[in-house]
C-alpha cells in the first residue's frame, strides 16, 4: 500500500513535470485519489516536487476543498449563504444529518459520505443549493434531501443526480455538463446576453496594432467588471508598457462574492466569447499564455470549457500564428481553485496560480509590473473579457453609448434574496434601484444589498439612486431583504463570512473581523450597549484603513453600513444597563464555581 | 549619486532617496515609525501594518510604500496612533500574553510599543485561544500562545539561513506557524546560530538555558523607549 502511494504520487507530480508552481493542479489531484492529502503524502509530494513538506503543507491547510484527514468518498457541501438561509437551509441541514446519521463536519464510519457546510457556492439564484463532489444540486427541499442521500446510497455516483431532477437550459443540458443548474437569465441586454457573432471582435482586432486594440478599449471607457472599476485599457497599457519578454493574461473566474453568480453564466453561455476576449487582451499586451482562474465550486464547468478551449485550438483561434497572423501565438490553460474567496483578489488568484497559499502580495509592485511568475500580468474579470470582445467588433462608440455618463456598457447583474424573480439582468448602467425592484417583482423591501457584503446595505432612501460607478458601484451581486428580516442577524452572517475567509496574513483583517462578529453576536444575544455602536464604528475603521487587501479593507461594510442606514434597529435593541453594570457581565455565573468550591451561596442584591 | 526626494511627515521635511521606503527615509531622519514584521536584511512582510501611515489621505504600509516627491505623510496624528494601538490590543486579545511570567519581558517589542502608545489594557474581549508549546529541541522553544504570526522567523530561516524551519499554515483564526517536520521542532534542521532563533519580536521563539539572565528592570526597553535608536539619528 505504501509502495502504491509513493508510486502513485510520483506520477501525478511528473504529470506536471514535477514542477511546484503546479502545486494546485498536484494536491487536487492527490486529494481526489486518496479523499486527502495525508502527512506521507505530503512528505511524498515535497521530495518529488523538491519543496520543504512545511511548504505542502502550508497550501493543503489554506483551502477549504483540500485536507489532511481523508474525507468520504461523497462529500456533501451545503451553502450556508445569508440566502440560503432565507431559504431555508437549516431544516435542508438537519434533513441530510438525520439520514446520513453524521452531524456537519463529520464523515460516515464507513468512509462514504462527509457532509459540510460551504460558503457561497454561485447559486442564490436556485437556494438552497449543495456541491455534491463537483455536481450541483439546487432548489433543495427536506424531501429532496433525503431523497438524494437515499439515491446515492443505492448508487453513490453524484452524477445521477443530475438527470434524476433534470437537466438545466441551455448548455447546462450539454452532454459535457449535465447539470441540473438553470441560467435564470431574466433579462437580456445588447452587449452580451444577446446573439454575439462568432469570434467577430478577434477577426477585427488582429487587422490593428495591439496598441490600436488598447485604444479602441480606452476609447470605450470599459472599466473592470468584477468590482474595483479600474480602466481596462489603461491596466493593458500598463502591461504592455512594462519591460519583459515573457507576459501573462489572467481570467478571474474566481467569481466568490457572497449573491454573485452571472460569471456562471457567462461561463455556460458565453464561453467563447470570454476566451475570444482573453485572446485579444493576449494580442493587445503581448502575452503568449492565457490562465482562466476557475473557482473549484464551478467544477462541473471544467470538462465543457477545456472542450471549447479544444475546439478553438482546432480552429486556430488559439494556438500558433492565430487566424493566419503571423507572429500571433496565445493559448489559455484552466487552473482550478480549491475553495478560497480571498483567490479573487488579483494578487491572490496570482499567488494561488503559482501553486502558493492564497495570499495576497505586497504592491507595490502592482500585477502590470510584476505579476504571475514576477512577469507583467493582466487580471481581468470574465464579464471584462466577454465585453472587450464585442467592443473589438462593434467599436468603441457603440459601446461608449450605452450606459451612464462614465460608466459605459451594460452591467450583468446577479439579483436574489426576497424577489419573485432572481436570476441575472442585463441593464445599461444607469438603471435605478427602484427599477430593478419592480423588474424582479420585490415586494416590502426593507434593504438591498449592493455589490455583496463587501459593498453596502442601502434602504428606502436610496431607491432613486442608479447602478453606476459614480453612484451604486457594484460588480454585480444584488441581495434584497425584505421588512421581515433582521439586519444585524444579516450582518452579523456576512461577518461570520469574511471571519472564515480571511487569509490570516495581516492582523486588523485577521482579528478585527472576529472582534466585529463576536459584537454584533453579543448584540443579538440581548447584550448590547449604546457604546458599541462606537466600539464598531472605531474597531470598522481601522480594519479598513490597517487591512492589506481588498478584503480587510472592506469587510467591516456589513456592520458599519447597516448602522449607518438602518440605524433604527440598532437603536431598538442597545438599551443603557439598569443597573450600571455591564450587561456582558453575568455576576452570579462568574460566581458560580467559587461557590460550588465553596459549598456556599454568595447573596447577590 | 541617486536622486534626492524631498517630502514630508507630519509637516517636517524629510529627505530621502529615490528607491526608498517611508520607513527607510523616516529612520534616515530620525523619525520613528513603529513597526513589528520588520526585519532587516528581507523583503518587507507587511503583516504587521503596526506600521501605517496616511500618505495623501490613503492609509498605506510605510514599510512598502515608496516615497515619492512632496507627499504628505501622516505617522504621528490622533487617528494614525488610534489604528496602530487598535492592531496593538488585537494581538494582545488573538493570544495569550502574561508579561509578567514571560522571559521576552523588557526586550518584548510587542510590549515596549504598547507602553509607547500608552496602551493599560486592552478594550477588546480577550480571545483566549488554545495554542500548543514545543519544547522538544534541546536548546530553542516555541510557545504558540504568545506569537502573533509577524513572519519574522519564516523569513529569516528561509532569507538568510537559507533553510525553511518555518511556515505557516491554516487562514483566518486559525493560521499559525508550523515547523518544517512531521511534528516536532526537534526533527527540524534548526541549529542555535540560526538567525531565525533571533528574530522573535516577543516571546514565542526563545532559547533555553538562559533565563532571566538580565534582571527585569535593566533590559532593554526597560531603560528607554522602543524606537529610541532611531529618535537619534536626528541630530546627526
Amino acid at each position: 500500500m505504501a509502495k502504491n502511494l509513493k508510486q502513485i504520487i510520483e506520477n501525478i507530480c511528473a504529470r506536471y513535470q514535477n514542477d511546484r508552481t503546479r502545486m494546485m493542479d498536484i494536491v487536487r489531484a492527490v486529494q481526489e485519489q486518496f479523499g486527502g492529502v495525508s502527512p506521507e503524502a505530503i512528505d511524498l509530494i515535497a521530495q518529488s516536487t523538491d519543496a520543504h513538506r512545511v511548504e505542502v503543507e502550508s497550501v493543503v491547510s489554506f483551502y477549504a476543498f483540500l485536507s489532511q484527514k481523508p474525507k468520504g468518498k461523497v462529500i456533501i457541501r451545503l451553502c450556508n449563504d445569508v440566502v440560503d438561509q432565507m431559504k431555508g437551509v437549516q431544516a435542508v441541514a438537519r434533513a441530510f444529518s438525520e439520514e446520513l446519521g453524521i452531524g456537519f463536519g463529520e464523515t460516515t464510519p464507513d468512509s462514504w459520505y462527509t457532509l459540510e457546510w460551504a460558503p457561497c457556492i454561485g447559486m442564490c439564484d436556485q437556494a438552497p443549493a449543495a456541491l455534491i463532489n463537483d455536481v450541483m444540486v439546487t432548489n433543495l427541499t427536506t424531501d429532496k434531501a433525503k431523497e438524494i442521500v437515499r439515491a446515492l446510497k443505492l448508487n453513490p455516483n453524484p452524477p445521477i443526480l443530475s438527470t434524476r431532477y433534470g437537466l438545466g437550459d441551455g448548455n447546462n443540458a450539454n452532454a459535457l455538463v449535465q447539470s441540473m443548474v438553470q441560467n435564470n437569465v431574466k433579462k437580456t441586454g445588447e452587449v452580451l446576453l444577446c446573439d454575439v457573432p462568432a469570434d467577430a471582435g478577434l477577426r477585427k482586432a488582429i487587422q490593428k496594432t495591439p496598441e490600436e486594440v488598447i485604444a479602441e478599449v480606452e476609447a470605450s471607457k470599459l472599466r473592470g467588471r468584477g468590482g474595483a472599476g479600474f480602466p481596462t485599457g489603461l491596466k493593458w497599457k500598463f502591461t504592455r508598457g512594462s519591460k519583459g519578454p515573457e507576459k501573462f493574461i489572467l481570467c478571474n473566474a474566481d467569481e466568490g462574492e457572497p449573491g454573485t453568480f452571472k460569471d456562471r453564466v457567462l461561463l455556460t453561455e458565453r464561453a467563447h466569447l470570454v476566451f475570444e476576449g482573453m485572446t485579444i487582451g493576449g494580442y493587445a499586451i503581448g502575452a503568449t499564455t492565457g490562465i482562466l482562474y476557475l473557482r473549484g465550486e464551478y467544477a462541473y464547468l471544467r470538462p465543457f470549457l477545456e472542450d471549447i478551449l479544444q475546439k478553438r485550438r482546432a480552429a486556430n483561434l488559439l494556438g500558433n500564428n492565430i487566424l493566419g497572423k503571423d507572429g500571433f501565438h496565445f493559448d489559455i490553460r484552466i487552473q482550478m481553485g480549491a475553495g478560497a474567496y480571498i483567490c479573487g483578489e488579483e494578487t491572490s488568484l496570482i499567488s494561488s496560480c503559482e501553486g502558493l497559499r492564497g495570499d495576497p502580495k505586497n504592491r507595490p509592485p502592482f500585477p502590470p509590473q510584476q505579476g504571475y511568475l514576477r512577469k507583467p500580468t493582466s487580471v481581468n474579470n470574465v464579464e471584462t473579457f466577454a465585453a472587450v470582445a464585442r467592443i473589438l467588433d462593434k467599436g468603441a462608440a457603440w459601446f461608449a453609448a450605452i450606459g451612464s455618463g462614465k460608466s459605459t456598457g451594460t452591467k450583468l447583474l446577479s439579483i436574489s434574496g426576497d424577489c419573485k424573480n432572481p436570476g441575472v439582468y442585463e441593464y445599461p448602467f444607469g438603471v435605478q434601484v427602484r427599477t430593478l425592484l419592480q423588474d424582479v417583482g420585490a415586494e416590502n423591501t426593507q434593504a438591498l444589498l449592493i455589490g455583496g457584503p463587501s459593498g453596502q446595505f442601502i434602504g428606502a432612501e436610496s431607491f432613486d439612486k442608479t447602478i453606476c460607478y459614480d453612484d451604486l458601484a457594484t460588480g454585480g451581486a444584488i441581495v434584497i431583504f425584505n421588512k421581515d428580516r433582521n439586519m444585524i442577524k444579516i450582518a452579523q452572517e456576512y461577518m461570520e463570512f469574511f471571519v472564515e475567509e480571511s487569509c490570516g496574513y495581516c492582523t486588523p483583517c485577521r482579528v478585527g473581523n472576529v472582534l466585529i462578529d463576536k459584537c454584533l453576536q453579543k448584540i443579538l444575544a440581548g447584550q448590547g450597549e449604546p457604546s458599541d455602536i462606537e466600539y464598531l464604528q472605531n474597531l470598522g475603521n481601522t480594519v479598513k484603513k490597517g487591512s492589506r487587501c481588498g478584503l480587510g479593507q472592506t469587510s467591516p461594510n456589513p456592520a458599519l453600513t447597516t448602522i449607518k442606514n438602518f440605524r433604527a434597529v440598532y437603536d431598538a435593541v442597545l438599551k443603557p444597563a439598569q443597573d450600571g453594570m455591564q450587561p456582558t457581565f453575568d455576576l452570579k455565573a462568574a460566581v458560580s464555581d467559587a461557590e460550588a468550591l465553596a459549598g456556599r451561596h454568595s447573596v447577590i442584591h | 549619486m541617486s536622486e534626492t526626494i524631498t517630502f514630508t511627515i507630519d509637516g517636517v521635511e524629510v529627505k530621502g532617496k529615490a528607491g526608498q521606503t517611508i520607513m527607510q527615509a523616516a529612520d534616515g531622519a530620525g523619525i520613528y515609525i513603529p513597526r513589528l514584521c520588520y526585519l532587516e536584511g528581507c523583503e518587507p512582510f507587511a503583516s504587521c501594518r503596526v506600521c501605517t501611515v496616511i500618505v495623501n489621505g490613503r492609509p498605506q504600509a510605510a514599510c512598502t510604500q515608496p516615497i515619492a516627491p512632496g507627499i504628505v505623510v501622516e505617522n504621528n496624528t490622533p487617528e494614525v496612533t488610534q489604528i496602530r494601538k487598535d492592531i496593538i490590543e488585537m494581538m494582545f486579545v488573538e493570544g495569550n500574553h502574561f508579561c509578567p511570567v514571560c522571559d521576552k519581558s523588557g526586550n518584548c517589542e510587542l510590549q515596549a510599543i504598547a507602553y509607547r502608545l500608552g496602551i493599560l489594557v486592552p478594550k477588546f474581549p480577550y480571545l483566549f485561544p488554545v495554542r500548543e508549546l514545543d519544547a522538544s529541541h534541546p536548546y530553542i522553544f516555541i510557545d504558540q500562545n504568545r506569537c502573533i504570526l509577524c513572519g519574522r522567523c519564516v523569513q529569516a530561516s528561509r532569507d538568510i539561513d537559507g533553510k525553511h524551519v518555518f511556515d505557516f499554515v491554516g487562514r483566518g483564526p486559525e493560521k499559525k506557524i508550523r515547523v518544517n517536520a512531521a511534528a516536532r521542532l526537534a526533527d527540524t534542521d534548526l541549529d542555535i546560530t540560526d538567525k531565525a532563533c533571533d528574530v522573535c519580536p516577543v516571546g514565542a521563539i526563545l532559547k533555553k538555558g538562559v533565563g532571566y539572565a538580565v534582571p527585569i528592570g535593566q533590559r532593554l526597553y526597560d531603560k528607554q523607549p522602543i524606537g529610541s535608536d532611531i529618535e537619534a539619528n536626528a541630530n546627526k
